[in-house]
C-alpha cells in the first residue's frame, strides 16, 4: 500500500511536469490515476506535505492487545462528541419550572425544570433520542474506564519513564478532568438521583473552611439548588471541559506520534527501533476498524441495556432520596470514601473543620491525583535514571513500583465497595455498620499487604525467569534413569522468549552514602543523597540476579550442544553428589 | 513500486518455516510446522526487497527508513489465508459479507426509523432497541470487516524502524541558547531590572481581573437575608404534611409513624426554584413515640405529647435522611449512612455526620394543629462557616 502512495505521488509530479510543456495538446490523465494522484498533488503543491505524509503513511507501530486501551478511550471520546452534539439540540439547559406534558404518562401533570422535562422528550418523544441519550451514558463510563485501564497499563508497564512524563501528567489531567465532564454530564438532567449527587457536592464545598459559603454562592449563584445552576454546567459541559479535553488529547496524541510508541521486549526489539506494523494500510485498518467496533459495542448497549432511567427518578427535590442512591461508577470511590470517614469534626468559634467531609473528599483524592501525576518524578528521583526507555518493562521486574499500583488499586477498590455499601448489604443481608468497619480496617491494613505480597510474587516470577534461563522450563516429563533414579526433563525455552527474559538490566541500588570522611568533613547535600539512596533501596534492594545474554552463551558453550538435554542434567547431578552416594 | 510482486511482503517470511529460524533450538517439536511446511512447498516464496530506497520506504535523511524483517529476529509464521489461494478467497468473501451486512443494516436502521412512531410505551421500546441493535451492526461490522481484512489479507510481516535519542545535538542546544542569550541581551530584559521587575509586578496582578469577576456569579451574597442558616420557620408556623399539604394534628400520627412535613408558608412563595431553595433548608420530619421512650430533646418540652420534629436534612453532606427504624427509633440517611437516635436528641450514632439534626420545638395552635414554637435553634444542613 505503501507502494502505492509513492506510485501516486510519482505520477502526480509526472503529471505537473508534463503540464509545463507549452504548446502540445494536453493529454486527459485517466481517470484513475487522476484519482489517486490528484488529492495528494493537490496538497502536497500548497503544504509541502508529501514527505510528511510519506514518513506517516510508513509510521511502524509496535503491536500488543494492551496498547488498544488508550484506542478505546480515544474512541469513546470521539462517541461522546458525536452523540453529544445530537442531544445538545434538544437539551434545554434551563431551571425554569414547566409542567411535563410530554409522552411519558406517569409524569404528565408534574412540575419540573425544562431541562428534566426536555431530558424526558428526548427520551419519549425522538426518535433515536433515547439511543442516542444511552448511547452517550455508556460511552462516558467506557471512556473513564479505558482510561483507568490505559493508565495501569502504563504504569505498570513503565511506560511513563523518560522520556514520557510529559504525557504522563497529560494523562492524569484527562483523568481529573473525564471525571468533572462526567459528573457535569450525569447533572444535567436534573433529575431526582442527579440532584442528589449535586447536593452532596454543595455540602462539599460548604465545608471548605472560610471560602465554602462564598464559593457554593458563586458556584450556585445564590441560595441550593437555585435556578443558574444547570446553564452554567451545560456550559462548563459542552464547552469549556471538552475544549481542553480535546486539546490535551491532540497534545497527548501528537507527543505519542512524535515520540514514537513503546513497545515490549522481544526478539530483535531494542531501545533504539521500533518493531510492528506500519500505520498504513495495517494500522488504518485495525485502528479504524476498532473504532466502529466500539462504537458499534455502545451502540448496542444503548440499544439493550437501559442506563440511567431519569422517568423512574422523577425531578430534583431536595426534600426527597430513594435509598440505595448510586452514583456513575467513577464517582463511586469519592461516595465510598465519604461513607467510609469517621465524624471528626470540630469548630474553631463558629467555624467549623469538617475533617468528615474535606478529607474523603478534596484531601484524599488531592494527594491520590498528585502522587499520580508526580510518579515519574518520584521515581526518577530514587533511581537517578536519566536513560531514555522504549522498551517496556514486564511488571515483575520492577517489584516495588508494581507493589505500589496494586496498593493503591487495593485502596481505591475497597473505597470504591464501600460506596455500595448499602447494596451490598441490602443482597448479602450484612450490616452495613459491618461492612463500613471492616473498609474503615481494611483500607488501611489491606493495601501495604497488597504492597508486600505483590512485591514477593513479583520477585518470585523473576526468580523463577531465571530459573528457565538457566535450566530450561519443566516438561512434566518424568524419566528414570538407569541408575534408578527419577529426573523431570527441563526443555530449553524458545529463543523468542529468552530474549524476553533476557530484556532486563538488573538494577543495583544506591549505597548509602558516607555522610562525613576521615577528617570529619560533611558530605555536600548529604541529606537528599541519603533520602535517595534509601529510596534506591526500597526499589531495588531485592532484585533477582538475572543472568545476562553473554553469560547464557557461555553457559551453552559449556554444554555443548543443548540437544540431550537429559544427560547434561544427570551429568550435573552426578557432579554435585558424587558417584558413590547414588542411591 | 510496479518491480514489486502484488503481494510479495506477505509471504516474505516463508523461508524461516524451513527449519531455519535463527535461534530455534533444536529440541523442539517440530511435527505441527514441518505439515505447514509441507502444505506451500509449491509455493514459489517471491524474491524479498531489501533496499528501503527501493521500498518506497526512505524516510527523511535523519530517520531511517522502516525495514521490513525477513528472517530471524522474527516470530510468526505465514497464515492458512498466505498459503492456500482457496482460505484467501474465503477470508475475502468474509470480509466483503461483513460490509455488506453492515449495509443492510443500514437499511434496516432507516426502514425502523421510518415505520416505528413513538405512540406508545412498547413501540418505544422496539424502536429503541431495533434502531440501536442496527446502528450497532452497521458499525461493528465495517469494523469487524476492516479488521478481518487487516489480520487475514494484508501484508502480515513487521517493520523495523530506527529511534532517535530525542535530545538534540550539543551544537543545536548551544544555538538555542545563544539565540536566547542574543534576544534577552537585545530587549536589555535582564539588564533593564526597573523595566523587567515593573513587568512581572503588572503580570503577577493581571489574574485579579478575571478573579474579581467571578464574583458577581453569586446573585445573591452569602450572609444576606433568607441565606444558609434562614428556614421557613418561626413561631406559630403550621406544619403541613409534604404531599398533601394539609395540617397535621397530633392525632393524624400513630406512634411509631413517620412523616415528611414542611412548613405552611413554603406555599406562598413561588413554585420553582425558590421554593425548592427554601425547602432545601426547611423540610422536615415528624415522628412520633410514647413519651417514656424519649430519653433525652434538645430543648425541655420540645415535643408534643411524644411527637418530634427534626430538620430532614443530613448534617453531613445535605442530603435528605429518610429510612426510620421504629424498633430502634434509628433514622439513616441513605446517602451516607449516618445515622441519628431520633429518642437521643438526634444524635448520631453510626456514620460520617458530626451534628445531631436540628430539633425544632412545636405545640399545637387554637385550632389543635401542630405549629412551630420557635425557628431552628442550631444550624440546618452541612455544617458550614457563619458569613457574619
Amino acid at each position: 500500500m505503501t507502494a502505492t502512495a509513492k506510485g501516486a505521488s510519482v505520477a502526480g509530479a509526472s503529471t505537473s511536469t508534463k503540464d509545463k510543456g507549452a504548446g502540445r495538446a494536453r493529454k486527459l490523465p485517466s481517470p484513475k490515476e487522476n484519482l489517486a494522484a490528484g488529492a495528494g498533488t493537490y496538497v502536497d503543491d500548497r503544504l509541502h506535505s508529501a514527505n510528511f505524509l510519506k514518513r506517516s503513511l510508513n509510521k511502524v507501530f509496535p503491536d500488543h492487545w494492551s496498547f488498544m486501551l488508550g484506542e478505546i478511550a480515544l474512541y469513546s471520546f470521539i462517541i461522546l462528541l458525536l452523540s453529544g452534539t445530537f442531544l445538545s439540540f434538544f437539551f434545554v439547559p434551563s431551571q425554569a419550572e414547566v409542567i411535563y406534558n410530554g409522552s411519558y404518562v406517569n409524569l404528565r401533570g408534574v412540575p419540573m425544570s425544562e431541562a428534566m422535562s426536555s431530558t424526558l422528550d428526548i427520551s419519549f418523544d425522538v426518535r433515536g433520542g433515547l439511543l442516542m441519550r444511552q448511547i452517550h451514558h455508556w460511552a462516558a463510563l467506557l471512556f473513564i474506564a479505558a482510561m483507568a485501564v490505559h493508565l495501569f497499563r502504563i504504569f505498570f508497564t513503565g511506560a511513563f519513564r523518560k522520556p514520557r512524563e510529559v504525557n504522563w501528567v497529560i494523562g492524569v489531567t484527562l483523568i481529573v478532568l473525564g471525571l468533572l465532564e462526567g459528573f457535569a454530564g450525569y447533572s444535567l438532567p436534573d433529575d431526582l438521583l442527579s440532584g442528589t449527587g449535586l447536593r452532596i457536592a454543595q455540602g462539599i464545598i460548604l465545608a471548605i473552611p472560610i471560602a465554602g459559603p462564598y464559593v457554593s454562592y458563586i458556584v450556585f449563584g445564590g441560595e441550593f439548588p437555585g435556578d443558574d445552576f444547570i446553564p452554567r454546567l451545560y456550559t462548563v459541559h459542552v464547552l469549556l471541559i471538552p475544549g481542553i479535553l480535546l486539546a490535551l488529547i491532540t497534545a497527548h496524541l501528537m507527543i505519542l506520534w512524535f515520540q514514537k510508541h513503546t513497545q515490549f521486549p522481544g526478539p530483535g526489539r531494542t531501545e533504539q527501533n521500533v518493531v510492528g506494523y506500519p500505520l498504513f494500510p495495517v494500522y488504518t485498518a485495525k485502528a479504524g476498524g476498532f473504532f466502529f467496533v466500539v462504537f458499534g459495542v455502545t451502540a448496542a448497549l444503548g440499544a439493550l441495556a437501559q442506563i440511567n432511567p431519569i422517568w423512574l427518578y422523577g425531578p430534583y427535590d431536595p426534600a426527597q432520596v430513594s435509598a440505595g442512591s448510586q452514583p456513575d461508577w467513577y464517582i463511586g470511590f469519592l461516595d465510598g470514601a465519604l461513607r467510609v470517614m469517621p465524624n471528626w469534626e470540630f469548630w474553631i468559634g463558629n467555624l467549623p473543620i469538617s475533617l468528615n467531609v474535606l478529607i474523603p473528599a478534596l484531601v484524599m483524592p488531592g494527594i491520590i491525583f498528585t502522587a499520580m501525576a508526580l510518579y515519574p518524578f518520584i521515581e526518577q528521583f530514587a533511581t537517578d535514571d536519566n536513560r531514555e526507555h522504549h522498551l517496556l518493562d514486564r511488571p515483575r521486574n520492577q517489584p516495588t513500583r508494581t507493589g505500589i499500583g496494586v496498593m493503591g488499586i487495593t485502596f481505591y477498590t475497597l473505597l470504591w465497595i464501600n460506596g455500595g455499601n448499602d447494596i451490598i448489604g441490602d443482597f448479602f443481608n450484612v450490616s452495613i455498620n459491618a461492612i463500613t468497619w471492616t473498609i474503615r480496617v481494611t483500607c488501611i491494613l489491606l493495601p501495604p499487604l497488597a504492597f508486600w505480597i505483590t512485591r514477593r510474587i513479583c520477585l518470585g516470577l523473576q526468580r523463577r525467569d531465571r530459573e528457565k534461563l538457566l535450566h530450561g522450563w519443566e516438561t512434566g516429563q518424568v524419566k528414570r534413569m538407569p541408575s534408578g533414579e527419577f529426573i523431570e526433563v527441563h526443555a530449553p525455552i524458545s529463543a523468542e522468549e529468552r530474549a524476553v527474559l533476557t530484556s532486563h538490566r538488573t538494577e543495583r541500588p544506591f549505597e548509602l552514602p558516607v555522610m562525613e570522611d576521615a577528617n570529619g568533613i560533611r558530605r555536600p547535600h548529604r541529606r537528599i543523597a541519603g533520602v535517595r539512596a534509601k529510596l534506591s533501596q526500597f526499589y531495588f534492594a531485592d532484585q533477582v540476579e538475572m543472568p545476562t545474554q553473554d553469560e547464557l552463551r557461555a553457559l551453552e558453550h559449556h554444554n555443548g550442544h543443548r540437544t540431550d538435554q537429559v544427560e547434561h542434567q544427570v551429568e550435573q547431578r552426578e557432579l554435585t553428589r558424587g558417584p558413590g552416594q547414588q542411591q | 513500486m510496479s518491480d514489486r510482486p502484488a503481494e510479495g511482503g506477505a509471504h516474505a517470511l516463508q523461508p524461516e518455516e524451513h527449519g531455519q529460524r535463527l535461534g530455534q533450538p533444536h529440541g523442539q517439536p517440530q511435527g505441527q510446522r514441518a505439515t505447514q511446511g509441507d502444505q506451500h512447498e509449491a509455493y514459489e516464496p517471491p524474491e524479498t526487497v531489501t533496499d528501503p530506497a527501493q521500498q518506497g520506504l526512505i524516510d527523511d535523511p535523519h530517520e531511517e527508513a522502516p525495514r521490513r524483517i525477513v528472517e530471524g529476529e522474527h516470530s510468526h509464521g505465514p497464515r492458512q489465508t498466505d498459503v492456500d489461494p482457496r482460505a484467501a478467497k474465503r477470508a475475502e468473501r468474509q470480509v466483503a459479507a461483513l460490509f455488506a451486512v453492515s449495509a443492510l443494516a443500514t437499511v434496516g436502521f432507516v426502514l425502523a426509523y421510518v415505520f416505528i412512531d413513538l405512540d406508545s410505551l412498547d413501540s418505544l421500546v422496539w424502536s429503541n432497541r431495533l434502531l440501536g441493535v442496527m446502528l450497532a451492526l452497521s458499525l461493528f461490522c465495517i469494523g469487524a470487516g476492516a479488521i478481518h481484512w487487516a489480520k487475514k489479507l494484508m501484508a502480515d510481516d513487521e517493520y523495523v524502524q530506527s529511534r532517535h535519542e530525542l535530545r538534540s545535538t550539543p551544537e543545536e542546544r548551544e544555538d538555542f541558547v545563544d539565540s536566547f542569550r542574543r534576544g534577552t541581551d537585545d530587549s536589555g530584559f535582564t539588564r533593564r531590572s526597573l523595566i523587567r521587575r515593573s513587568l512581572i509586578g503588572a503580570m503577577a496582578l493581571l489574574p485579579i481581573n478575571a478573579v474579581i469577576l467571578l464574583w458577581d456569579l453569586a446573585e445573591e451574597k452569602p450572609g444576606g437575608p433568607g441565606g444558609l442558616r434562614e428556614t421557613l420557620w418561626a413561631p406559630g408556623v403550621p406544619i403541613v404534611a409534604a404531599v398533601t399539604h394539609a395540617q397535621v394534628r397530633p392525632e393524624d400520627l400513630a406512634i411509631g409513624a413517620l412523616v415528611n412535613a414542611e412548613p405552611e408558608n413554603l406555599e406562598e412563595l413561588p413554585e420553582g426554584p425558590p421554593r425548592l431553595n427554601a425547602l432545601a433548608n426547611s423540610a422536615i420530619i415528624l415522628v412520633r413515640m410514647e413519651p417514656a421512650e424519649i430519653r433525652t430533646q434538645q430543648g425541655a418540652g420540645w415535643d408534643y405529647q411524644g411527637i418530634l420534629a427534626f430538620s430532614k436534612i443530613c448534617t453531613h453532606v445535605g442530603c435528605p435522611t429518610s429510612l426510620y427504624e421504629q424498633e430502634t427509633h434509628h433514622l439513616l440517611c441513605p446517602c451516607h449512612q449516618s445515622t441519628y437516635d431520633l429518642a437521643d436528641s438526634a444524635r448520631v450514632v453510626f456514620g460520617p455526620a458530626a451534628r445531631s439534626l436540628p430539633q425544632l420545638a412545636i405545640t399545637v395552635d387554637e385550632g389543635g394543629y401542630l405549629v412551630a414554637r420557635q425557628g431552628f435553634q442550631a444550624l440546618v444542613g452541612p455544617s458550614t462557616w457563619e458569613v457574619p
